[in-house]
């Protein structure tokens, strides 16, 4: 088992419909966010191209988040989640140093949050509440390790990208472009 | 040409567009930890090398300071801690991967091994405070106690030379094992922090020593340290010149942005290349106060600290 999350850009409207769904969904506190939208134009005008796309923890293979924790309150749980459990955090920050996709932050309580692909409702057999809400369909989640599987599919016939690969941490949120 | 403009970021008034979790207590602590191990390290070396009569504050007097900064920076590390009444999880938990795992069990160790190698020395250092107190005379315990760490004072610095060194590359390497910060992603900044923390420690020595032989050695080990350091920042820049585009990027910080006044105004140039001609012009046989050079070895040590922990969280991959 190895959850992945793909993304649609050509889809995607930038609506933050998922950020919303997550921050109702996990309590996130005000002027925090564990998702959220970027929208990039590239090129010159007049031959411009817009890419919109929802970006949160990558939830990497090689993290190196959980690499710098010092109380082992960052883990990989079961399917590659990377989680944390507040109670062993300090509230250090090495992990936020460590992500680069800025994907951490301290919680007003002290401890530090973050995306954590819903894994309470994968437990009860439900979708993460981004992917679940997403009026466009343009996010996909799944089993990589299963060949069949709707990630494993469109990645296999769409051209993909990941964020800042050259980091080299093995991220596991696909962009399909 | 490609350009690339944004039009919306993220949108987290709590996170952007600066990301700045570690404040100044990071800086201070960064500074303290390896002033302290300087001074210590030189202590345990003078000590086993058997000159304690010969330099006097190398292995006695300077080593008051020790257990000073070493509770004033693990205080101030405390302080930046935001799930602050958990901090004992440090001590439940030994992770081989995170640097900081190693420096807070680095610290359980060296901070009381300080504190015992002061008391060791408490009849000699503070002979007013024995006469007026007599807590050796009144307390048996504690007179044994003083008799079995001296008995054992070699031992200590045994343990200690190995753990000081810990101590002074382990507050560089905690910066470098951040991937994600392409200023502190190299592996020089663990030696030269620890060169950093041995002079500006030397320079503390310099600071409080007495006879004039030791402030020439000293002044000697530090002419020594300072040029090994403007090496290590020399490879240090070459190494962000070969680097990858955020390293490049990371780089301009440094050489051509915001923070180019303060590294090379007051750490290469005031807190290296001036001190150490001072100190070589005041070895040639000129009477220059050594006092002035140590200075501004510890003055241009603690801003290096600061530009390095400022400006590398100014660095990252993304936007």
């Amino acid at each position: 088992m190895r959850y992945a999350m793909v993304i649609d850009t050509l889809k995607c409207v930038g609506c933050s419909d998922c950020v919303v769904a997550c921050q109702t969904e996990n309590d996130v506190p005000l002027g925090y966010c564990r998702d959220w939208i970027v929208e990039t134009v590239n090129g010159t005008y007049p031959t411009v191209n817009l890419e919109l796309k929802s970006e949160r923890c990558n939830h990497c293979d090689n993290a190196p988040c959980v690499r710098c924790c010092p109380t082992g309150a960052s883990y990989v749980a079961d399917g590659g989640n990377i989680m944390v459990t507040p109670d062993e955090c300090i509230g250090c920050g090495a992990c936020i140093q460590s992500c680069p996709y800025d994907a951490r932050y301290q919680h007003p309580d002290g401890w530090v949050d973050k995306c954590t692909f819903c894994n309470h409702r994968l437990e009860k057999g439900q979708l993460p509440a981004c992917v679940s809400v997403c009026p466009t369909k343009c996010m996909y989640f799944g089993d990589l390790d299963n060949p069949n599987s709707e990630v494993s599919q469109l990645l296999k016939t769409r051209k993909h990208k990941t964020l800042a690969p050259e980091a080299g941490t093995k991220p596991h949120v696909f962009y399909l472009i | 040409m490609q350009e690339e403009l944004f039009t919306s970021g993220r949108h987290i008034p709590n996170i952007d567009p600066y990301l700045q979790i570690w404040h100044w207590p990071i800086s201070v602590y960064l500074f303290l930890g390896g002033l302290a191990a300087g001074i210590l390290f030189f202590a345990a070396l003078f000590y086993l090398m058997g000159k304690e009569k010969e330099y006097p504050t190398v292995v006695k007097n300077a080593t008051i300071i020790v257990p000073i900064a070493l509770t004033l920076g693990l205080l101030a590390l405390l302080y930046d801690l935001t799930h602050k009444i958990y901090f004992w999880q440090l001590y439940t938990n030994f992770r081989i991967e995170s640097p900081m795992s190693w420096g807070a069990w680095v610290l359980l160790a060296v901070t009381p091994l300080s504190f015992l190698w002061v008391f060791s020395y408490y009849s000699v250092l503070f002979p007013k405070l024995e006469n007026k107190f007599q807590l050796l005379t009144k307390f048996k315990f504690l007179k044994s106690f003083e008799v079995y760490l001296k008995e054992n004072r070699k031992y200590m610095a045994y343990a200690l030379i190995p753990l000081t060194l810990i101590l002074g590359v382990y507050t560089g390497i905690l910066l470098s094992a951040f991937n994600a910060r392409p200023l502190w992603n190299n592996a020089i900044l663990g030696p030269l922090f620890l060169v950093s923390g041995l002079s500006t420690g030397a320079a503390t020595i310099i600071l409080m020593a007495k006879t004039s032989a030791e402030k020439h050695l000293f002044s000697k080990i530090d002419v020594g340290l300072v040029i090994i350091e403007l090496a290590l920042i020399a490879h240090m820049i070459m190494g962000y010149y070969a680097g990858s585009q955020v390293q490049l990027e990371a780089m301009q910080l440094l050489v051509a942005g915001d923070f180019t006044v303060m590294f090379f105004g007051f750490v290469v140039i005031l807190g290296l290349i001036v001190p150490l001609i001072i100190e070589v012009i005041e070895l040639m046989g000129f009477k220059v106060p050594v006092s002035i050079p140590a200075i501004l070895i510890l003055i241009g040590g603690l801003v290096f600290r600061f530009v390095m922990v400022e400006a590398g969280q100014l660095t990252r991959f993304l936007y």
